[in-house]
């Protein structure tokens, strides 16, 4: 624990957030260390995005303490590509380094998206540009990567390649990793460590220990996402499957 | 953009109703003629409207100081391009409208720029410009006159007048109509003011920038005709009001279509610039 401390790459402490009337946050602490893979789980409207804004420099109206230390780079819902610039103007949009184009054509090339780098991203496909939006992201190599629920959008299939992309990326470069989600599965398969989001504080923590690739039935799995789901509000034992319970939203 | 629009739908159109008939070969026929004969057919009632004036010219029906017919108007346009005036004129009026326009455009678009790029710009330029554009600009010719006289000044003012407000309008719309999720974007990947303005504002106001600039050209044209009938010793205008003088209706009549020709060149020319500019756009209607 005390290394962690000592290697954090950031610190909320006290995190108040309301809108109107409403409080989303309410006194929330949250510490993440440097190369950890974290995973925000809540219900819509827990707050979740809300944290992640504040993290990203976005929301100036929260109160309390927020430390970020080290670089940050967002990748949000929706793709956000410029849509007037080809793809490799995009990724290279705003990167403050010697050799842009350099480190462009690397990022395309770990995404897998060489050669698209010239295409308008109105022709790109959901995963094309989620992963080209990837490609912004790690370009910039930061330090903390602040994922918001950037594959809910994409069909199961294409989820998936991304979530091994995701990890393979993030095990090469290691930066800590921030995804907020509603999925308790894509929390499961991805994290090391999953936090429940729940009246503006962080409600539950759970670390995976279960070594990547992780198999979806694997038993230590099944139970945690159990644990999760019950901390989310969701019963189990109702005739749903977890598969049906884990998007809060879809039962509305 | 209005033609590709109804070209994409005269082809397009026929094709999706004819499919499910084509199993039957007698009627997938006349599915594909209508559009080779409405081509023609689009030219009989002009053609005819045009043969009905001659004769009625050359009967006598229809007088000379009235209306010229299309045949001495032609020979008329001839003699007026050969002698060089119809030359000359056109390039009076051209400059006219190019200087008007290219000062009327500027102020629209530099006014839209600090109206469109901040709040306090916004407050100081917009409540001026709303009221200013409820004037009926031709109404201001007898001030016009008044300040300017009667030389080339008070035209390309008058022009440059019209043309400000719509590139103003559609430029300030434009701006402010940029996606505010990719300022937010602009803002995670740390670009400066500067650059926000140059990558995410100006090319998201483009497409509306441009439809700004035919409604101004299009405007443009149109005080440019007011302004050279009040007086003018050059220019279409001028020709015009000559003619008229002198009750040659053929003269007029090839001024006006000169006007016109002009005003669809320029339109097309925006139209070119709209096309490639906007290739991002047309990449995806394209799919």
């Amino acid at each position: 624990m005390a290394t962690r401390i000592s290697r954090r790459v950031a610190t909320v402490r006290g995190l108040t957030r309301g809108f109107g009337e409403r409080t989303v946050l309410a006194g929330l602490d949250l510490d993440i260390a440097h190369g950890e893979f974290t995973a925000l789980l809540g219900r819509s409207g827990s707050g979740k995005s809300t944290l992640l804004r504040a993290l990203a420099g976005l929301d100036g109206a929260a109160e309390g303490e927020l430390e970020v230390t080290g670089s940050v780079a967002v990748a949000f819902q929706e793709p956000r590509l410029v849509p007037w610039k080809r793809v490799d103007a995009n990724i290279a949009l705003g990167l403050d380094v010697p050799d842009p184009g350099e480190r462009t054509r690397r990022a395309l090339a770990e995404v897998g998206l060489t050669e698209r780098a010239g295409a308008w991203p109105l022709t790109l496909s959901g995963g094309e540009a989620q992963r080209a939006s990837l490609a912004r992201a790690l370009a910039r190599e930061p330090e903390l990567l602040l994922l918001d629920e950037p594959f809910s959008a994409l069909d199961a299939l294409t989820r998936i390649t991304v979530h091994q992309l995701v990890l393979r990326l993030w095990a090469v470069h290691r930066p800590a990793v921030l995804l907020v989600t509603h999925d308790v599965d894509e929390a499961l398969a991805l994290a090391d460590r999953v936090l429940v989001l729940h009246e503006g504080r962080i409600a539950h923590e759970e670390l995976i220990g279960v070594a990547r690739p992780r198999h979806r039935d694997h038993p230590d799995l099944t139970s945690l996402r159990t644990r999760l789901l019950t901390a989310l509000g969701v019963s189990t034992d109702a005739g749903l499957t977890p598969d049906r319970a884990a998007t809060p939203e879809e039962q509305r | 953009m209005s033609i590709p629009a109804l070209d994409a739908q005269g082809v397009r159109g026929p094709a999706p109703a004819a499919a499910p008939r084509a199993t039957t070969p007698r009627r997938s026929r006349p599915a594909h003629a209508p559009g080779r004969v409405k081509v023609w057919q689009r030219w009989v009632s002009p053609l005819a409207a045009l043969a009905v004036w001659q004769i009625a010219s050359t009967t006598g029906l229809l007088p000379q100081s009235l209306l010229a017919s299309p045949s001495t108007i032609a020979v008329t346009a001839a003699g007026l391009i050969s002698d060089g005036t119809l030359p000359a004129a056109i390039a009076v009026s051209l400059q006219r409208v190019a200087a008007g326009f290219l000062l009327g455009g500027i102020t629209g678009i530099l006014l839209a720029l600090a109206a469109g790029l901040s709040r306090a710009g916004e407050n100081a330029v917009d409540p001026l410009m709303q009221m200013l554009r409820a004037l009926p600009f031709f109404g201001l010719i007898p001030l016009f006159i008044l300040w300017f006289g009667i030389g080339e000044t008070p035209k390309v003012a008058l022009v440059a007048l019209a043309v400000s407000f719509p590139l103003y309008l559609n430029t300030f719309a434009g701006i402010r109509g940029v996606d505010g999720k990719l300022a937010e974007l602009a803002r995670t990947l740390k670009l400066g003011r500067a650059a926000l303005v140059r990558h995410i504002v100006l090319p998201g106001a483009l497409p509306q920038t441009l439809v700004g600039l035919r409604q101004s050209l299009g405007v443009a044209w149109l005080a440019l005709i007011v302004a050279e009938q009040v007086n003018a010793d050059a220019g279409l205008g001028f020709m015009i009001n000559d003619a008229r003088e002198f009750l040659r209706t053929d003269v007029i009549v090839v001024g006006l279509l000169v006007y016109s020709a002009l005003g669809l060149l320029t339109d097309a020319l925006v139209r070119l610039m709209e096309r490639r500019a906007l290739t991002w756009r047309r990449g995806f209607l394209g799919e």
